[in-house]
């Protein structure tokens, strides 16, 4: 009995012994494993502790804004008052949804797009419900918050145009990146892009300038806890944004204004430059739109209205629309014939209201013609015959080589997409684009800005600055420092000074093209202009007879374009101002604007300050 | 044959003096280690965890020395109504308990809380201890030695596995197993046993089981398979634990913890936050002081005299070393994801009660080594 016992007290302690060594063992296994996780695993564990724990939460830069040539934003940033709903926070969206509804209207696509965002997000990311509240909406909304579970009021920035279609078509506007912007832009700009209410340029400078405008994203680093809550920021150890580039325009919003307000509802374009160093004043198209409207995503019923207007308000016409320069070309003819010395300015061309070339007859505008003119009197009463004699003489080649030195036919770069080349026809060209022959019709064509020749108003402009300045003014956009003149084209200054002479009697003179216009209205002060008709559609004899005669009596599309181009003052040029208006009927329509924009601009520049104070009437308290 | 016969103290002073105080010390560094990561894991704060379990150490270390001054007869005679006790409250639970993240593990008794499931660790033990006591030496590997203790371990186990628990049913059976190997079941026995039931078991597996069953199996042995259920638990463990180093990153400074990443962190997963906060030297420390405290018991086992203390202490030392493999195990990733808690660290009043009671047990096994509690006649005489 003793001797079992002692042998089952063996076999228990043998036992006892094997399981506490399986013990120890089990716990050397342990141990091993520790060592492995903490000392030989131990520094890919310490990163993704640190990526569990911190969070880089972008901060998105506020855009450059847009100046004009006097500082005044013509694109800034404004607040935008908004509402956000933390999915997490809200437990059921469509009970916080339904509970935010009692305090601002939220439509079936607006809730049906925050349903998307919750399902496709971490619950934790603020969606926008709303976006640019007005301060009513806002505040009620903020004083209902600490009711609302998981709503959020907050202040963000959004872009704004205060000045709205009057620079919609220079300025363009921004929107939502779209994936093609995103696949076209740096790889590393993707999250910023992401980034909820950041928005792209998509048209004009907001485009051309992007990479001034748009800054650098900043990073706000963050500790988080495992739902991804913020647990408290790390200021010192975050990058903040870079704001982007403010971008200098040399507009004046004064004069863009004016002369956008002028145009009024007229599918028409004003260009303002100034003559000496080519800097745009003004570069208006009309009709427009309110940029704005796109800011936030334009609803497609407004966005099919502007395309299929007929008076086409998304077209820039001021740089994309070309035109047949009517007359307006006809000053660069007379320089033409001047500088070449195959004319004198005081030989005479007898008009008598038509010319014929082989069997065409070629008309001047006036049926009964002109009478006897010289240079100066066929720039003044813009006489075709003269011009078609001129122009045969010098041949397309000379006409070609001095329309391209006056700017037609040419690309300038103005820094933002859309600018139009334009056609100066040449015998090559018209060979490749027609195979045919040139003929001396078609010189003649030339020489009265018809034909094939087609301008934008912004070569007309240009052309007005050179004729005005002598110099080889190259339009701009954006200011740097202080744009110096532009160089001398080197034309005899004589034969430029005739042509000057003849545009000042235009308007200045009685029987001028414009003399109707009674002079820029600034006491001392001359201006000088040509104006110019391009034809869109040719009366027939049919028509004649049955009574259509008058622009007016033709529907609007088939109206001839009116073109006007001036300067002022005369004597010492500043400022040249063009305006073309579509289907005007003619070049009043053109011109009465024009002379009002010229007017408006030559008052502005401080030398002629008190010619402004004179004009006025001393009644007007307003404005002294 | 014995030249003296070696002395049990009957008397308090006496049974005093044979406190084996080295347990009690090191038992009392490791609810000291609890104390402090509870605390840590409150943010630096003694609420919520860490004033409660202090309280509840000192109750228990005071229940433990009371505990072990009772003779091994009073345990003996104890031993199948503490089971039966157990019992009747594991069959409660299934109809009056409490369900929390799930399973329903816990009766209320107005001011307390109690989890049946862990009281039974320690019931199973003492019925078993007491079974074989009783049960003659050469029946231990017979049919009617092994249907007894298959029912003793049988019941409890269906009824915490309906809970569902899985963690412990397992722990419950493992433990039952070691008191039944060390009671001497024949090798003869154990080894067609071990390789019959891994036959049973895969045949199950393959065969008994609906497509989703084996899927949930499969989960659960390997939780990496589903990363934002049980295996994120796993990812985050293991971050923690590995971004700790070798000296950690400090008190109160484990910022997986801290962050919240570490569900359960006061309880299962209290050995991830040590390790994060004090590295692989905390780590090692921590496992050493276990260590420490196992070869105590298996010390105090071996030098007992009587089947009934022996198998006792050893099937609770056996009980509270599973428990630590399994949760060390399961916080570094090597084991599944199962509920179980690691003693005397992890907050939870009812297993300090039952791990420190048992501790109590062991003591008092110390005390009264030498006693020979007489053999009753038992079930099978």
């Amino acid at each position: 009995m003793r001797a079992d016992r002692q042998e089952q007290e063996l076999k228990f302690t043998r036992r006892a012994l094997l399981m506490g060594a399986g013990g120890g063992l089990a716990f050397l296994g342990l141990g091993a494993r520790l060592y492995t996780l903490q000392v030989l695993e131990a520094e890919r564990y310490a990163l993704l502790s640190d990526d569990n724990q911190f969070n880089f939460r972008l901060l998105p830069p506020s855009r450059g804004r847009v100046l004009d040539r006097f500082g005044v934003a013509i694109a800034d940033n404004r607040d935008s008052y908004r509402v956000l709903l933390v999915p997490e926070q809200a437990g059921n969206v469509d009970a916080a949804l339904d509970q935010l509804a009692r305090y601002m209207p939220i439509s079936e696509r607006e809730r049906a797009r925050v349903q998307r965002t919750v399902q496709s997000g971490r619950r934790f990311n603020a969606i926008t419900v709303k976006d640019d509240l007005d301060w009513q909406t806002f505040a009620t909304v903020n004083l209902h918050a600490p009711d609302l579970r998981g709503i959020t009021p907050d202040i963000g920035e959004v872009r704004a145009y205060p000045y709205g279609p009057s620079y919609a078509h220079v300025l363009g506007y921004v929107q939502s990146p779209n994936q093609d912007d995103i696949d076209n832009d740096d790889p590393d700009a993707e999250r910023l892009l992401r980034h909820p209410g950041f928005r792209v340029g998509k048209t004009g400078v907001e485009v051309a300038r992007e990479s001034d405008l748009r800054g650098a994203a900043g990073a706000l680093k963050e500790e988080v806890d495992h739902r991804g809550r913020v647990i408290r920021q790390l200021p010192e150890q975050s990058t903040d944004p870079v704001q982007g580039r403010d971008v200098v325009m040399t507009l004046d919003t004064d004069i863009q204004r004016f002369a956008a307000e002028r145009l009024g509802a007229e599918s028409a374009a004003a260009v303002v430059i100034d003559v000496q160093t080519g800097e745009l004043i003004a570069l208006v198209s009309t009709p427009s739109f309110d940029p704005n409207l796109f800011v936030g995503g334009i609803s497609s019923a407004n966005y099919s209205a502007l395309r299929e207007n007929d008076h086409n308000p998304l077209y820039n016409k001021s740089i994309q629309g070309t035109y047949p320069p009517g007359s307006t070309f006809k000053s660069i003819v007379a320089a033409a014939g001047l500088e070449h010395g195959l004319i004198d300015p005081s030989e005479t061309v007898r008009c008598t209201g038509s010319v014929r070339l082989g069997d065409r007859e070629f008309n001047c505008w006036r049926r009964n013609g002109h009478g006897v003119v010289d240079m100066r009197q066929a720039i003044k009463t813009s006489c075709d015959i003269y011009f078609y004699e001129l122009a045969e003489r010098l041949g397309i080649d000379r006409l070609e080589e001095m329309g391209r030195r006056f700017g037609i036919g040419q690309q300038f770069d103005l820094g933002i997409a859309g600018v139009a080349r334009g056609i100066m026809p040449s015998p090559q060209w018209k060979r490749a684009r027609r195979n045919e022959g040139w003929s001396t019709g078609d010189t003649y064509n030339t020489g009265i800005g018809q034909g094939f020749t087609l301008a934008s108003p912004l070569q007309l402009a240009v052309l007005t600055a050179r004729i005005a300045s002598g110099r080889e003014v190259v339009p701009t956009l954006f200011r740097n420092a202080m744009t110096p003149p532009a160089s001398h084209m080197g034309l005899s200054e004589e034969g430029m000074a005739l042509v000057r002479d003849g545009m000042r009697a235009v308007v200045e003179e009685p029987g001028g093209t414009a003399s109707y216009l009674r002079g820029i209205g600034i006491d001392g002060v001359e201006m000088a202009g040509k104006t110019g008709t391009a034809q869109v559609y040719s009366i027939s004899r049919e028509e004649r007879e049955a009574g259509v005669r008058e622009q007016e009596d033709l529907p609007w599309r088939l109206r001839d374009h009116g073109l006007f181009g001036c300067y002022a003052p005369a004597d010492n040029p500043k400022y040249a101002v063009v305006v073309v208006v579509e289907h005007g009927g003619g070049s009043s329509a053109a011109t009465s604007r024009a002379r009002d924009i010229l007017h408006r601009v030559v008052s502005r520049d401080p030398s002629s300050r008190a010619g402004v104070f004179a004009d006025l009437a001393p009644a007007d308290e307003r404005v002294l | 044959m014995a030249v003296f016969r070696e002395s049990v103290p009957r008397d308090l002073p006496g049974k005093m003096m044979e406190i084996n105080w080295s347990l009690v010390l090191l038992l009392a560094l490791l609810g000291g280690i609890g104390i402090g990561m509870l605390f840590s894991v409150g943010g630096g704060s003694w609420e919520p965890w860490a004033g409660k379990h202090a309280i509840r150490f000192a109750l228990g270390i005071t229940g433990m020395l009371v505990i072990a001054m009772f003779p091994p007869r009073f345990w003996m005679g104890m031993s199948y109504p503490i089971y039966a006790f157990a019992l009747t409250l594991l069959i409660g639970v299934e109809f009056a308990g409490v369900t929390i993240n799930g399973s329903q593990r816990w009766i209320d008794l107005g001011p307390i809380r109690l989890q049946p499931s862990e009281i039974m660790k320690v019931a199973v033990v003492f019925a078993l201890a007491r079974f074989y006591h009783d049960l003659p030496t050469e029946k231990v590997s017979g049919l009617g030695g092994l249907i007894m203790p298959a029912i003793i371990i049988g019941m409890p186990a269906a009824l915490i596995a309906t809970q569902p628990d899985l963690g412990t049913t397992l722990l419950l059976v493992a433990t039952g197993g070691c008191v039944i190997f060390l009671a001497g079941l024949s090798w003869r026995v154990i080894v067609p046993g071990i390789v019959a039931s891994v036959i049973g078991l895969g045949w199950l597996f393959t065969y008994g089981l609906q497509d989703y069953q084996r899927a949930r199996v499969m989960t659960v042995l390997n939780p990496e398979l589903d990363p934002l259920g049980a295996g994120y638990q796993i990812i985050q463990s293991k971050i923690a634990l590995g971004s700790g180093g070798f000296t950690g990153k400090g008190f109160i400074e484990g910022t997986q913890s801290q962050l919240n990443y570490l569900p359960e962190k006061q309880t299962d997963f209290i050995f991830t936050i040590l390790g994060e906060e004090f590295g692989f030297v905390g780590g090692i420390a921590v496992l050493a002081i276990y260590a420490l405290v196992l070869a105590n018991t298996v010390i105090i086992a071996t030098s007992c005299k009587s089947t009934y203390l022996r198998l006792l202490s050893m099937g609770i030392g056996a009980t509270f070393a599973l428990y630590v493999f399994i949760n060390v195990g399961m916080v570094t990733g090597l084991l599944p994801v199962v509920g179980v808690p690691l003693p005397m660290i992890s907050y939870g009043g009812t297993v300090m009660l039952s791990v420190l009671a048992g501790f109590g047990l062991i003591l008092g096994a110390h005390i009264h080594r030498n006693a020979t509690p007489p053999s009753g006649t038992g079930f099978l005489g």
